[in-house]
């Protein structure tokens, strides 16, 4: 009797919206997705669609002028823009660079991050949570704020550390790079780091009891068990690293004040936020589009390498 | 589900190790000493701003950079003083702007996310899985790539230069709907919604009382993603600002940076300002970092 009282229910509601119209809740669960989706759709679609579209047109125009002096006219130029691109040595040395920056530093911030989060999981720390606190603070830094603290102390006449830097010289064209890896990394190790000790921890205890029973130890137990499992979230933070590698720009930019050795065309941003000062919006576009292309073309290989879905 | 099975593990894990005994006391120095040397590395750029935002412009360099003069909280009390009075106290615009910008796009950024999330969750609809690789290739296309686009597009109808070159596109966030979809498919049971549709509740009804109650935990780590990612944000402003009454306070202090060379005064202020600008957000950081813990754990290992 229950059973056939509830199966008549549901069809109830069904007949309701189908007085309606249409199959059982049609119309109101589609009209329900609409109001759901709409808002953020049309964001998306004003706020990142329409921009990709638009910077590849603005790409493909080319500047024409009647003789030297004529006014200047925005006329279809083809794959004009890509060609310059392509020809561009001064951004395909920032492109260069930003993947060196990137070989060495990705690699060392996981490598930490994994570090510590092993440590935090391990039974052989004690203030856990303070530990916890403080290599997250430092993500609280916004990378331009980060970049004047730091700049503040690589330079010799105001750091605590002038034996160093008097010596070393951190701001140099030699070295700039690796500082600026620094800071980036001193902003997103705890950050990494987190993310991959919130996945240890959701790991059961129970499947380290069998492998104790066996006699591991920790290292074991870290090296055999725990990175395999968690390295889907390792992968998660490899993406983003990734992606803000070919993105640096604030850091950069803000050591400029402090040293001479950046160039304006540094990193990929860099150069399209000077081409675009010039102005020259077609060229800078075509920058933007390669680089968006890099990026995501680079994101998507390496998480189809790694053959895991570390997005479901 | 799995936050709430982080966060016993979290309390579980920090409380003193049952084993410790059994652990070699070379191993468990070796692991302390590295963390406590790591310490020091996260946490002295910080201390160095506060010591130095209690100093005259004269301290700087003739005094300790890691210790406070002693009159250092008169020079911290007067430095505060310069920094809010400055310029007729743009500083204080700066701040709001930012509080503005970040607050309040985060704020309808998790909403309309939440609700395209709950919606791939929840419902079948024709396009959905187009629509989730849409909104995910989203999440790999770097936002600095769109600065410039979106600066063409904002100079075609005049709003350059205005909070809505810098407000409107914050709020777009593809990340924020795949953390919603992975966090309404888990704790947003099927069954619920079908009882609330039976009780006669529409659909978006049942979304706003129920639904949303019971994402709030994940929401709030989805305000915190994007409240960091708009209050860190450069290139949009730096592309989009000319008038520096609309600045975000990172701008703001890069411009102050910026012309040092010209106002040597400036540098007490920069300092002062860096210190000012991150202490709320570290304080607000460390008390919410449950919720960090908690949606990180759901949006990485599924």
């Amino acid at each position: 009797m229950t059973t056939t009282s509830l199966e008549t229910t549901a069809p109830t509601t069904g007949s309701l919206s189908s007085k309606r119209r249409g199959r059982p809740g049609g119309l109101s669960l589609r009209r329900a997705v609409v109001v759901f989706v709409a808002p953020f759709g049309v964001l998306y679609a004003l706020f990142y669609v329409i921009p990709i579209a638009f910077a590849i047109y603005q790409s493909l125009l080319t500047v024409k002028r009647e003789g030297t002096f004529g006014a200047a006219q925005q006329v279809f130029g083809g794959l004009s823009q890509y060609i310059l691109v392509f020809q561009d040595g001064a951004f395909w040395g920032s492109v260069g660079r930003v993947l060196v920056f990137g070989i060495v530093q990705v690699p060392v911030m996981l490598f930490l991050a994994l570090l510590f989060a092993l440590l935090l999981d391990s039974p052989l720390l004690r203030g856990k949570k303070f530990f916890r606190l403080a290599f997250f603070a430092p993500y609280a830094v916004p990378g331009v704020i980060a970049a004047i603290m730091w700049g503040f102390l690589y330079s010799p006449s105001l750091s605590p550390f002038s034996a160093l830097t008097s010596s070393v010289n951190f701001l140099s064209a030699d070295l700039v790079l690796w500082s600026i890896a620094n800071i980036v990394t001193w902003v997103y190790v705890g950050y990494n780091m987190l993310i991959i000790y919130s996945s240890l921890l959701a790991i059961p205890q129970e499947i380290y009891e069998a492998a104790k029973l066996d006699g591991a130890n920790n290292w074991q137990i870290a090296v055999g068990i725990k990175i395999p499992l968690v390295t889907p979230a390792i992968i998660l933070t490899a993406v983003f690293s990734i992606i803000g590698t070919l993105q640096l720009l604030a850091e950069p930019q803000t050591l400029r004040s402090f040293s001479s050795a950046i160039s304006s065309t540094y990193t990929p941003n860099l150069a399209v936020y000077t081409t675009a000062s010039i102005p020259n919006y077609s060229l800078a576009a075509a920058f933007s589009v390669v680089l968006a292309l890099a990026t995501f073309i680079l994101s998507f290989v390496f998480l189809k390498l790694t053959q895991r879905r570390a997005f479901a | 589900m799995s936050t709430t099975a982080t966060q016993r593990r979290l309390i579980r894990n920090d409380a003193p190790p049952r084993t410790a005994g059994r652990e070699s006391i070379v191993s468990r120095s070796g692991a302390m000493l590295v963390m406590a040397v790591f310490t020091f590395y996260f946490l002295i750029p910080v201390w160095w701003l506060l010591v130095q935002s209690t100093k005259t412009r004269g301290e700087f360099s003739s005094t300790a950079p890691l210790w406070f003069t002693p009159d250092g909280f008169s020079s911290f009390v007067a430095n505060l003083g310069t920094l809010f009075s400055y310029d007729s106290g743009v500083f204080v615009r700066w701040l709001v702007n930012s509080v503005f910008y970040a607050g309040a796009g985060a704020f309808l950024g998790t909403l309309v996310a939440a609700m395209c999330g709950y919606a791939l969750a929840k419902y079948q609809f024709r396009g959905r899985e187009v629509l989730f690789n849409v909104v995910l290739s989203g999440v790999l296309v770097p936002a600095t790539a769109l600065a410039l686009p979106l600066f063409l597009i904002f100079s075609q109808v005049q709003l350059t230069n205005t909070y809505w070159a810098v407000f409107l596109p914050s709020i777009v966030s593809p990340f924020g709907v795949y953390l919603a979809r992975i966090f309404a498919a888990s704790s947003v049971p099927d069954e619920l919604l079908e009882a609330a549709r039976l009780d006669g509740s529409g659909e978006v009804r049942t979304f706003f009382t129920l639904a949303i109650r019971l994402m709030s935990p994940a929401l709030v780590t989805m305000f915190l993603f994007q409240f960091v990612a708009i209050w860190n944000n450069f290139f949009l402003p730096l592309i989009m600002l000319r008038d520096q009454t609309l600045f975000p306070v990172t701008l703001g202090l890069y411009a102050w940076n910026s012309s040092i060379g010209q106002a040597p005064e400036l540098r007490s202020l920069v300092i002062i300002g860096a210190f000012v600008s991150i202490v709320p957000l570290i304080i607000a950081f460390l008390s919410l970092q449950r919720f960090w813990s908690g949606g990180l754990a759901a949006g990485s290992i599924k």
